[in-house]
């Protein structure tokens, strides 16, 4: 209990420093919103006009105590280009993100543990040889060329997918799915292609442990110390990797959401940075921080529900 | 006798019921699905300049006194005449009667005083209020009677009033019609799903003649791979300004399309900081546009599409004349006249490139085309708009750049002082003038002509092609713009076939 409260506190205290840091690199990139938005031929006191109703002639620290006090009251303030509340925007899109990368997530865990298992169980075995190809081409070829690939194949030549665009929940469950499922599956090789290598590499590092020729000296069926003994504990790494992939996973999903025209977070801040949308870009980055901080969070707590050993030392 | 009568009488009504079914079963679609690039942010032309959000609403929900058509002329709109005074500084506006905004609010000169006084205010923030300087003062004199009083002759005034960041607003909405526009125009505002779609529906109380859609739903799709898949798959029907120039023959093989080339008010040109050595000189500008041949760039960059430009002209724009002949493609001639200049073995320098497809291609050909006449041009990718902006069009720390300008009759840009390019050029600034005193078209039109033939010797900046306008859109369809003198996706006269 006192490790999580310690745990929440420098999980409070990191987020802080991140907002500072994402708020300094905000300054310095170049670029003032107000030319943007108003483009080429404004006049000079048009945009000192426009600056002054943005509040960007603030001071850098009355704006920076701004934005958090307005974060405390939950308030993450107007986008400049909408002119509508960055949470609306954050939470519109999520509808989108969530399920899209809950669903790569699912998908590349479905496809790799079975098959490093199974590559781990007959090294060099045909099995193997094609989980040394998958991961291979999968680690190479990026998520968005995959992307465009499957638009090629499945939604143009068969015509069994849409070729992008979201229809939004509203239109049902299963359209909404059908539109998620080839971007999930773009999001998800690669992914899968890291976690096949690590699940067989994990797997094979374990068969040699010493408790596992003791199981199989007590007289454990091959396949009893595989899933009774060996998969429990190599999903230690596994759980790791995936934690640290989620970051992968969420930059991923920027590049896909645009190839497939999903209106998600990825378009929202691609589409603010080119804009400089300033407070949408800060919103949106220190919210994938604390998601990413926080499924980190959740992965350190899962070990000690996955090693009993881990407890004792703590 | 009777019941043959009865007989003729029950094929009759049997073959008319045919007949309404058989049209009702042929009735022609009310609906669009139209693709676009780019979202707008917001949907208020009067706040903000990217062109996205007035080829969103500008004609289809927001309307103005005038309007430009698609050829580019000037017509009336919610003002029905207007008498423009001798010395060209009164005018004088007879608006529409029984005209009412889609909230129900009339539209009245009280109304219209609001709007262009809201422009020229001092916190204004509209993105072209310098186009509106010389009104001095607004009066309604009466409900339908609206009167502008210039400061100086500004012969241009009537076209700028037909823009997108000229239309009428209702004051009530003001603040909110960024999300929740309102406007006088045939269609009205339904729903904006954010990066996705906006939809607008037909406007059931419109003064004018009832638009043939019912429903136009614009949707958003930056890649243009997969705007191609969209069209072919049938989730848009129509993209009026398609980005991949080398897909277009793709389309044009299709029966079931219709590829429309026409051409916008974008000129696409090489900037030179006129300030800086060596594009101080003549010569050397003169020089660098000799040695780049214009269809080549067109070809690399736009699969052939687009029109080779001598000035700061578009073919949509009117007065436009082909000057492509002052300074052709002449390596022999470059040569020389950069001898002339004191550079016999060339010289060194630096262009900005945007981070666009069009910039990227043209500057790697242009810098092939330099290097034939000895002159080394280095690239610095610059992202836009952003960063490029800030350093070339604002701090004007650039050699040379390459941009797209994308509104019409935009040659002015060369007589601002300051602007990027530098440029000083007094017998220039006095075409200029000369245009906004114009009193009649033809004195302005010849005014444009004049400048268009300066700009061509002196070249304050490398003249390549306007742009082509490349509308894709389903058989059946009919009324979309071919040409784009207005960046607008005005689609109030468009209908499918029965």
């Amino acid at each position: 209990m006192r490790y999580i409260a310690q745990s929440l506190v420098g999980l409070i205290i990191t987020l802080l420093v991140v907002s500072f840091v994402i708020f300094l690199i905000m300054e310095a990139v170049p670029g003032d919103p107000a030319e943007i938005i108003l483009g080429m031929s404004a006049a000079p006191d048009t945009l000192e006009a426009l600056r002054n109703q943005l509040g960007l002639n603030q001071p850098f620290l009355v704006r920076y105590a701004d934005w958090l006090i307005g974060l405390l009251r939950g308030d993450l303030g107007d986008s400049y280009t909408y002119s509508t509340s960055v949470a609306q925007l954050i939470g519109e899109r999520l509808t989108v993100t969530l399920p899209l990368t809950c669903l790569a997530a699912l998908l590349s865990v479905l496809i790799s543990v079975p098959l490093g298992v199974l590559a781990a169980a007959r090294p060099n075995g045909v099995v193997d040889m094609f989980a040394s190809l998958f991961s291979q081409i999968g680690i190479a070829v990026p998520n968005f060329w995959i992307g465009l690939l499957l638009i090629l194949g499945l939604a143009l030549t068969f015509d069994w997918f849409p070729v992008g665009g979201f229809p939004g929940w509203e239109a049902g469950f299963w359209p909404a799915l059908h539109a998620l499922a080839l971007p999930s599956v773009a999001l998800a090789i690669p992914q899968a292609a890291v976690l096949t290598r690590v699940t067989r590499a994990a797997v094979i590092e374990i068969t040699n442990e010493d408790f596992v020729r003791t199981a199989r000296a007590k007289g454990a069926t091959p396949s009893h110390a595989l899933w009774r003994h060996i998969v429990p504990n190599a999903m230690i790494p596994i759980v790791t990797m995936l934690g640290m992939q989620i970051s992968v996973l969420i930059a991923g999903a920027v590049l896909v959401e645009n190839v497939f025209a999903l209106p998600g977070m990825g378009t929202l801040a691609y589409q603010a940075l080119a804009q400089r949308d300033l407070i949408v870009i800060q919103n949106v980055v220190l919210f994938f921080a604390a998601i990413v901080m926080s499924i980190n969070f959740l992965v350190d707590a899962l070990y000690t529900v996955l090693d009993p050993r881990l407890r004792v030392r703590r | 006798m009777t019941s043959h009568f009865r007989s003729i009488l029950t094929v009759a009504t049997t073959a008319l019921s045919l007949l309404v079914v058989g049209s009702a079963v042929a009735a022609p679609r009310t609906d669009l699905v139209l693709g676009m690039s780019i979202e707008p942010s917001g949907l208020d032309p009067t706040a903000a300049a990217p062109v996205a959000i007035g080829q969103v609403v500008w004609q289809n929900l927001f309307e103005g006194l005038v309007t430009i058509d698609k050829d580019g002329n000037i017509e009336p709109e919610l003002a029905e005449n207007w008498d423009i005074s001798t010395d060209g500084l009164t005018y004088t506006f007879d608006l529409r009667d029984n005209v009412t905004f889609q909230n129900g609010k009339p539209f009245n000169a009280q109304t219209a005083k609001y709007t262009l006084d809201r422009i020229l205010a001092e916190d204004s923030v509209n993105p072209q209020k310098s186009l509106y300087k010389s009104i001095e003062s607004v009066k309604a004199l009466d409900t339908d009677t609206l009167v502008l009083t210039l400061s100086k002759p500004s012969a241009d005034l009537l076209y700028w009033l037909g823009f997108p960041a000229a239309v009428m607003i209702e004051p009530s909405s003001e603040t909110t019609n960024a999300t929740d526009p309102v406007g006088t125009g045939p269609f009205k505002f339904s729903e904006w799903k954010k990066g996705n779609q906006v939809t607008l529906v037909e406007n059931t109380n419109y003064w004018g003649k009832a638009p043939k859609l019912e429903q136009v739903v614009f949707r958003f799709i930056g890649d243009p791979q997969a705007q191609a898949a969209a069209l072919i798959s049938g989730g848009i029907d129509a993209i009026p300004e398609f980005t991949a120039p080398e897909l277009v023959s793709q389309f044009e093989k299709n029966n079931a399309f219709e590829t429309v080339i026409g051409t916008t008010g974008m000129e696409v040109i090489a900037g030179m900081n006129n300030a800086r050595k060596p594009f101080n000189d003549v010569r050397v500008r003169q020089a660098l546009m000799m040695a780049t041949d214009r269809q080549a760039i067109i070809d690399a960059t736009n699969a052939g599409l687009g029109t080779p430009i001598g000035s700061h002209f578009s073919p949509s724009d009117a007065g436009y004349e082909d000057l492509t002949t002052a300074l052709p493609y002449d390596p022999a001639k470059a040569k020389q006249l950069l001898a002339e200049a004191g550079y016999p073995n060339g010289f060194t320098f630096t262009m900005k490139v945007p981070n666009r497809t069009y910039a990227e291609r043209a500057s790697e050909i242009m810098q092939a085309y330099f290097s034939m006449i000895g002159v080394t041009m280095k690239i610095e990718t610059s992202e836009f708009p952003a960063k490029w902006v800030q350093d070339v069009f604002k701090d004007t720390n650039y050699d040379m750049t390459i941009i797209g300008h994308a509104e019409p009759l935009d040659i002015g840009i060369y007589a601002r002082d300051p602007y990027y390019f530098n440029y000083d050029n007094p017998d220039f600034n006095k075409a200029m003038v000369d245009v906004s005193n114009a009193t009649t078209e033809q004195e302005r039109v010849s005014g444009y002509q004049h400048a268009q033939k300066i700009l061509a010797q002196d070249v304050p900046a490398l003249f390549l092609y306007a742009r082509p306008k490349i509308g894709i859109w389903k058989q059946g369809l009919n009324g979309m713009w071919r040409n784009g003198p207005v960046p607008s996706n005005d689609v109030t006269d468009v209908f499918w076939n029965e």
